[in-house]
């Protein structure tokens, strides 16, 4: 694994040729733009009173836990507690909903399916979500190049939301990076009910050396949008898990889908250097 | 043995008591994940009928795990209070089920009966029993257990204060302890999951539970949750340590997957004896939760509520001040909704008090399940009823650091108010002198975390 704290500055050069090439435009983060929301925890003074304000403040700077929140009678207050239904809301709406199909429409994707068949089987049978339907191994076979150097593909995993919010913004980053490196890229597609481990059976199917399968996570409250991907090589069906590499948090106030594709490439490059991935690229 | 049932003409036949007991569980989508569940509802009450008739000692004789491949049976097996056993062996499944239940069978009738059951007859008779039974039958049953303090009076109900970080930052760590303490939580323990499972990492959070414990002479136990063999290692290096947690698996291939055995445990329990900060001597902590075991392939084709009951009868060997079943955070595929949720940690704190532990429950839920808040909170309220030790308490019900949600601070407090409960007396003679409390209410400056700060330099 890379030494993490080169992430930061790979990120800043490869973000910085690619955007200076024209080829990718950095989201727009300027503060105050987005439209603003219902959630107050942590902003408002919820704790009518304290003996200690300024302590207060200082500790609500030291945890992202919802503290100081006061109380009604026994309970939570309102405010509070609409803020927390209103995550869990988010984050429940992002594992049951589907990625909208004309997103994937829209970013040219190939859309095929695991075994799992439907949304409940996906969450309780985490066996067929690893699993490619036979149909969409057909599809594959037609339509994908056939043993490209990398093979990326995305996956709504257990959030469809990270796959809206990050999806679009690392493809290019990957796609760009990687063919400026004189690899042979694969053709990006999209499993619907997919786990992680189906990235394996992509492997054997497509002849991949790398395969990398961007991934939604199982939301918290502090975020439905995060994502991972989960890089594998020369990958087999029931390879130990412990060789995949994984890099998560993906999302805007985590890694950033930009900044992620570009650290990303760079994993990738080195994996294949090293003919190895997860813990034996440690080694 | 008789393995059949006929129901509505039909025939169902099972294959062993293994196969019985699997399919005569209230359904579970961990069961349908490892193929072993009943097919159809009517298949699950024949098995059930076949359970009523079986009798203790069929259940006893045939472990899910063999004797001679398992540590845990063992223990189980050779731990039995035989002369106890001697006078049951002959009843049936449906015989105990009914002696739980009957006003005549007293609180100890209950604790000597539990010395002489493996964990496959708890399954067997927890099988049997609706949730109502379950809560009734374990209200009878009040285990304490003493560490600095006493746990598991009647009429208490206490929690363990969570107060995780993402980054195990103290001073963040901190901030969410004096916030759940002056919500009145914290008399089971101070405990944190770290991030960092690293001798440093903890030692640094021990030694600020200590100092905070000291500072405001809080009678309670604190602990950080790493693995059993970090924590004796900061142990051995001098971090303040009055409890030693362990998550165990009902085989001892769970366990080995877990990365320690029954050896651990021993070794860990005798280093606090000589150098942990606790009274005792009570000073192990363990955590289990349904379905562990097949996540791990170590569940030898058994259910999850029997693999949950050999956890119990692994932890009752080591005299544990707490075991808690974190019953909601494994995930849909092996708890799908908020039914079989509530389910199953009925069923576990009926399993566990039986066992003879001194048992808590974490409520909680992954937001991949069909579950919400609402559903916590009524498990967490039938649990008061049913006299669990402890629950769990963090801010507001979002634990940032396992991205799950349990019962937030305040809801202790709304349960023991309903309930007519108290914290652990001295515990709460503590949040009066603090002004937390007054007459088993909340004041109206609770909830304010800067009452420590302001008498205190952290």
């Amino acid at each position: 694994m890379l030494d993490e704290k080169l992430i930061a500055l790979i990120t800043e050069e490869v973000v910085r040729q690619l955007t200076a090439s024209g080829r990718v435009v950095l989201p727009d983060r300027a503060p105050g733009e987005e439209p603003s929301e219902q959630n107050p925890v942590g902003t408002d003074r919820l704790l009518e009173d304290p003996l200690d304000p300024e302590a207060l403040e200082r500790m609500k700077k030291r945890t992202t836990a919802r503290i100081g929140v006061g109380k009604a009678g026994a309970r939570l207050k309102t405010k509070t507690m609409l803020a927390l239904r209103a995550d869990h809301a988010r984050a429940q709406d992002s594992v049951f909903a589907d990625v909208d199909p004309e997103f994937i429409k829209r970013l040219g994707l190939l859309s095929i399916e695991s075994q799992a068949g439907d949304r409940n089987t996906h969450i309780t049978r985490p066996d067929l979500g690893r699993k490619l339907c036979p149909k969409g191994v057909e599809a594959l076979r037609e339509h994908c190049i056939k043993n490209p150097d990398v093979q990326i593909y995305a996956s709504d995993g257990l959030s469809s939301a990270a796959i809206e919010a990050n999806l679009e913004k690392i493809l290019p980053v990957l796609t760009e990076g990687l063919t400026a490196k004189g690899l042979k890229v694969g053709t990006p597609f999209y499993v619907r009910f997919g786990r992680v481990a189906a990235e394996d059976q992509v492997a054997e199917v497509l002849g991949a050396k790398v395969v990398c399968v961007l991934i939604g996570e199982r939301p918290g409250l502090a975020t439905a949008e995060s994502m991972s991907a989960y890089i594998v090589y020369n990958s087999y069906v029931g390879i130990p898990e412990a060789k995949r590499t994984v890099v998560s948090n993906i999302h805007k106030d985590g890694l950033t889908a930009v900044e992620a594709g570009a650290y990303i490439t760079e994993v990738i490059q080195q994996i294949l250097d090293r003919k190895a991935s997860g813990v034996d690229l440690v080694k | 043995m008789n393995l059949s049932a006929t129901l509505s003409g039909k025939i169902y036949t099972f294959r062993d008591v293994k196969d019985v007991l699997a399919k005569a569980s209230e359904e579970k989508s961990g069961d349908h994940l490892a193929g072993i569940a009943a097919e159809s509802a009517l298949e699950r009450v024949a098995a059930k009928y076949v359970l009523a008739d079986l009798l203790v000692k069929d259940l006893r004789e045939n472990p899910v795990v063999p004797y001679e491949d398992d540590e845990v049976t063992r223990i189980n097996q050779d731990g039995l209070d035989e002369a106890k056993y001697a006078q049951i062996q002959n009843w049936t499944i449906a015989q105990l089920r009914e002696y739980i239940l009957d006003y005549k069978t007293t609180e100890a009738d209950i604790r000597a009966l539990g010395k002489a059951l493996t964990a496959e007859v708890v399954a067997g008779v927890c099988k049997l029993m609706t949730n109502l039974d379950l809560i009734y039958g374990a209200n009878k049953v009040r285990i304490e257990a003493t560490c600095n303090t006493t746990i598991g009076k009647r009429g208490h109900l206490s929690t363990r204060l969570q107060p995780n970080h993402s980054t195990d930052n103290v001073e963040g760590i901190t901030a969410s302890l004096f916030e759940g303490l002056s919500y009145g939580c914290g008399d089971a323990l101070l405990g944190l999951n770290p991030v960092n499972d690293t001798v440093s990492s903890l030692a640094e959070v021990l030694k600020r539970f200590d100092e905070v414990k000291n500072r405001f002479e809080i009678p309670t136990q604190i602990c950080v949750l790493g693995h059993i063999t970090t924590q004796i290692e900061a142990v051995k290096r001098g971090a303040p340590c009055d409890m030693i947690f362990q998550s165990i698996a009902g085989s001892q291939k769970g366990n080995t997957a877990f990365g320690f055995s029954a050896a651990t445990v021993e070794e860990a329990m005798a280093l606090l004896k000589e150098r942990g900060t606790a009274k005792g001597p009570d000073v192990m902590y363990f955590e289990t939760g349904q379905g562990s075991e097949l996540s791990s392939d170590a569940h030898y084709g058994a259910d999850q509520v029997t693999m949950e009951a050999r956890c119990y009868a692994f932890a009752r060997q080591y005299h544990p001040f707490m075991v808690n079943t974190v019953v909601g955070f494994i995930g849909p595929e092996y708890l799908y909704d908020s039914k079989q949720v509530i389910r199953a940690g009925l069923e576990d704190h009926f399993m566990g008090k039986l066992s003879g532990i001194p048992m808590g429950c974490d409520c909680c839920y992954t937001n991949h399940m069909m579950a919400d808040q609402n559903d916590i909170e009524n498990l967490a309220l039938l649990l008061g009823s049913a006299g669990v030790n402890y629950i769990l308490g963090v801010p507001t019900s979002d634990d940032i650091m396992l991205n799950y949600q349990t019962n937030a601070y305040h809801d202790v407090n709304a349960v023991r108010e309903v309930l007519d409960l108290r914290p652990i007396a001295e515990f709460e003679r503590w949040l009066e002198k603090m002004g937390i409390m007054e007459n088993g209410h909340l004041t109206a400056r609770a909830g304010d975390p800067t009452i420590f700060t302001t008498r205190s330099n952290f």
